[in-house]
């Protein structure tokens, strides 16, 4: 096991550099560069930089240098020194950017997806257990809504009933007077009345389809030769379907852990912007149109990693639940 | 203490289709004696499984008891399981509490993701109310009494570490757990290897003298009908056809049905003394068409990357070193056990699968010698042409979205050598040489049974004229008197074509019927090699012999496995 989880490390390593590539690669991508895009903004603001000051822009920031020295600059200083670069458009360090960001997507990401298990499972199991009766039926249809629905029309939705039927303020994480205030019990009280806005827009649809995908597969499981088995050593028809079938019809919930936080950070970005969360999505997305390319750079190769970090756990804990895959 | 622990009356199953009612089982009556076998027999399809579930009351949807009396022999006096709530406590006390269960699929019986001893164990402490350190003691000593070396050890296994065998006897400890008085076992060693069957069988019989227990066993094998039981009850479109002692039913069977089902077993064990195979082929003065020299497969011996796995020296062969020639017109069958690598073999015939080493030489229609491990992409798909496949399963391996017409035909558009008319007339022509009507050809393939499917798998290969066929267990998966009608019909093509059969199975019946020579195989050796009828009367190799006396013989008064050979080991 310990073997398995060095193995996987390892093999992190080459698909990280590939990835930081690409990532590099695609903030180059577009014509032009931060300053070309600067400058055409203060052109439309009738500012008018002369050719020496714009050259010594270019310098100071490194754009003269061909595209792999530039690389090679902004990964060495990553692995280093700890230091993703410069934003241009934030004059910060890149790294203090992003983490103030990554701290409230991880949460959101978590508690939504806890909240994805939590109503998923027994609606799945029902819905297999009992296939074509009404209540599958009716769960089915309101699942299907909440796949078809677009987050952001969910979320205005919400926003709407939030504000003028519970007089809430709605839209970021906090109230305005809790913004900066220290830690205290009100302020996460507050913070949850914010919460459930963002964590039902974001949770519905992976809910729908993890209804889907549990009923689907513990359909086929139910059906097994080992599920008769366990009725006929007598054992009562509910410990017969928890202890057998939904244990192994457990995995793909395992495995969602993998794709849910690459897809929450690029997934909800507009159901982000409509509420004003202070996730990672719309800062990526203004990066990405600023060609503020040392910010975007970092955060699609944080992407990366998040990915990657989440498919490695999932794997570890399909290992876990499932002998089968460990053995092999 | 009454002789009769469990009596049917009039039991009858309905099956609630979306269409119609289905009565699976009707007015089906037997009784189940104390340590006796009733040994319940049909085909697929003749409701012996439903029938054997309904006294657990263990019916699947849409299933529902309609009628009849299920009484059961008790301590408080005789009760009706057939009367019971379906999820009362007294069902859940009475299955494993006194009537054990054990089926076929040993490879999905078992949860996959408990181990061995959890789902033992579980057995026990539902019924009996023991601490987990008894339950433990006795899960391990239920596994020493079904023969499994080690069972301490083999307790915290899974079920994919055992082999089928193993699983089995796993299956057999789980539905003995509670000392039962009834053992209900529908189709045990169906699939299993001869051996393993033969072990199995003996397994299960002394369990049942041991413990004096009554049992209920299905299966669709006269041998092991012959082999096993006191009584027999032939069962078919879900009615008992006849009932009664297992010597009169074998030697004085007076239902039409019965009559047949035997003789489908008898044609197949009188072999070639009766059959054509022997007239057909001859000569071996010609060249053969197919000979293979020092082919080897081996697995698991590259190198992992970034060299972490356990990398071990000795790969596994599957194929080790196989000689053989096969001549025109002959049919050459390849026996052997799971494991013992006679499917690689067949898949290496063809290079779906590379051989690691040795050199099989194909001699064209031309007599030009093809080296078949050197054929390029083009040249491989031309020898594909020449030599084509029957697959096992005649459920998967045809497309539910195709017709018969654009299955059959479909190598024929492939190879671009016909227009859509002509291939037309070429599927008509092929249907009926393999006993289809012509017009069935519009028709998707689950409008057809099982024996039907594999006469459309056949024509499928016949499509392109091919010289050899390459036959994998094509009979394995059909009931007895559909096996018999398949073979019969390969042979008569056989004879008409003059094509050359690699015939690969692992039922030495039926190997014997349509071979004229066999290749014995075990762990990827060849073992012995000759004439079809020497190898199975009278075998030189010592596993041969083994293998031939683990059959089992379908005549009660000469029960063969009980004086098998065992192994030595």
């Amino acid at each position: 096991m310990l073997a398995y989880i060095i193995r996987r490390v390892l093999y992190m390593v080459p698909t990280l550099f590939g990835m930081s590539l690409i990532a590099f690669m695609i903030i180059q991508l577009p014509p032009g560069d931060y300053l070309t895009s600067l400058l055409s903004t203060m052109a439309d603001g009738g500012q008018n930089l002369d050719e020496a000051t714009i050259a010594r822009l270019r310098s100071q920031y490194g754009l003269d240098q061909p595209v792999y020295v530039q690389y090679l600059v902004w990964i060495t200083g990553i692995l280093t020194r700890g230091d993703f670069g410069y934003s241009f458009e934030w004059n910060q360090p890149v790294s203090t950017l992003i983490w103030e960001r990554m701290g409230s997507t991880l949460l959101i990401s978590l508690a939504s997806l806890f909240l994805v298990w939590a109503i998923s499972l027994p609606i799945g199991i029902y819905s297999a257990v009992r296939r074509h009766s009404f209540g599958d039926h009716a769960f089915t249809f309101l699942g299907f809504i909440g796949l078809a629905v677009p987050n952001f029309i969910l979320a205005l939705t919400l926003m709407y009933v939030g504000y003028r039927f519970f007089g809430q303020s709605v839209g970021g994480i906090f109230s305005p007077q809790y913004a900066d205030a220290p830690w205290s019990m009100a302020k996460f009280l507050d913070m949850l009345s914010h919460m459930w806005i963002p964590l039902i827009v974001i949770a519905m649809s992976g809910t729908a389809a993890m209804i889907r995908v549990l009923r689907a597969n513990l359909s086929d499981e139910l059906s097994r030769p080992y599920v008769v088995t366990a009725r006929a050593k007598g054992l009562p028809e509910y410990k017969v379907i928890l202890k057998y079938p939904v244990r192994i019809a457990l995995n793909p919930f395992v495995s969602s852990i993998g794709w849910v936080l690459p897809d929450l950070v690029s997934g909800v970005t507009i159901t982000a912007i409509v509420l004003n969360l202070p996730t990672a999505g719309p800062l990526l997305l203004r990066a990405l149109v600023g060609q503020d390319m040392y910010l975007a750079g970092s955060f699609i190769l944080l992407m990366g990693v998040l990915t990657l970090v989440g498919m490695l756990i999932s794997d570890i804990l399909l290992a876990v639940l499932d002998p089968r895959i460990r053995f092999n | 203490m009454r002789d009769t622990m469990l009596s049917v009356r009039n039991l009858s199953l309905d099956f609630h289709l979306r269409t119609h009612i289905l009565h699976a089982v009707r007015d089906v009556s037997f009784d189940l004696r104390r340590g006796k076998t009733l040994c319940l027999v049909g085909e697929s399809g003749s409701g012996k499984s439903v029938t054997a579930r309904a006294l657990m009351r263990i019916i699947d949807k849409p299933g529902r008891l309609v009628g009849g009396q299920i009484l059961l022999d008790g301590p408080d006096g005789v009760v009706d399981i057939a009367a019971l709530p379906e999820r009362g406590r007294e069902i859940l006390a009475l299955r494993g509490g006194r009537i054990g269960l054990v089926f076929q699929e040993p490879m999905s019986s078992l949860s996959p993701v408990h181990t061995v001893g959890s789902q033992i164990m579980e057995a026990i402490r539902q019924h009996r109310k023991l601490s987990k350190k008894d339950a433990r003691v006795r899960a391990a000593d239920l596994l020493r009494q079904v023969e499994i070396p080690d069972p301490e050890r083999m307790l915290d296994r899974y079920t994919f570490e055992f082999s089928g065998g193993m699983r089995q006897r796993a299956m057999i400890a789980m539905a003995l757990a509670c000392d039962p008085d009834i053992l209900i076992a529908d189709e045990p060693t169906t699939a299993l290897d001869v051996t393993t069957q033969a072990e199995i069988l003996d397994l299960i019989r002394r369990l049942q003298q041991e413990r004096g227990m009554a049992m209920l066993l299905i299966t669709h094998d006269m041998g092991v009908v012959a082999e096993t039981a006191d009584d027999v009850a032939v069962m078919r479109y879900g009615r008992i056809v006849e009932n009664g002692p297992v010597d009169r039913i074998f030697h004085a069977p007076t239902h039409p049905y019965t009559r047949q089902l035997l003789d489908a077993t008898m044609k197949l064990e009188r072999g070639a003394a009766g059959s054509p195979a022997t007239a057909l082929f001859e000569a071996k003065a010609v060249e053969p068409v197919i000979s293979v020299r020092g082919l080897t497969k081996s697995y698991g011996s590259v190198g992992k990357i970034f060299g972490f796995g356990s990398g071990n020296g000795g790969a596994l062969k599957a194929v080790d070193n196989v000689d053989f020639d096969l001549y025109p017109g002959e049919s050459l069958g390849i026996v052997g056990e799971s494991g013992s690598g006679k499917t690689t073999l067949g898949r290496l015939v063809l290079r779906i699968t590379e051989p690691t080493s040795g050199r099989i030489t194909y001699r064209t229609a031309e007599g030009r010698e093809i080296d078949v491990t050197d054929l390029n992409k083009a040249e491989l798909r031309a020898y594909h042409r020449d030599v084509r496949l029957i697959f096992q399963d005649p459920f998967a391996s045809l497309n539910p979205r195709m017709t018969v017409r654009q299955i059959i035909a479909d190598p024929l558009l492939v190879s671009g050598k016909m227009t859509d008319q002509q291939a037309g007339e070429k599927v008509a022509e092929l249907l009926k040489m393999v006993g289809l009507d012509p017009l069935a050809m519009e028709r998707y393939p689950h409008a057809f049974s099982g024996g039907q499917r594999q006469r459309i798998g056949i024509a499928r290969a016949l499509a392109l004229e091919p010289r050899v066929i390459i036959a994998d267990e094509a009979t394995s998966a059909l009931d007895v008197s559909i096996r018999s009608q398949i073979l019969d019909l390969l042979l008569s093509i056989r004879q008409r074509l003059g094509l050359s059969f690699l015939f690969i199975s692992h039922d030495i019946s039926v190997v014997r019927y349509f071979c004229d020579r066999v290749v014995v195989m075990h762990k990827g050796h060849i073992v012995e090699t000759g004439d079809a009828e020497t190898i199975c009367t009278d075998p030189s190799a010592p596993y041969t012999r083994r293998l031939i006396s683990s059959v089992p013989n379908p005549d009660p008064r000469n029960k063969r496995m009980l004086h098998r050979m065992r192994a030595s080991s």
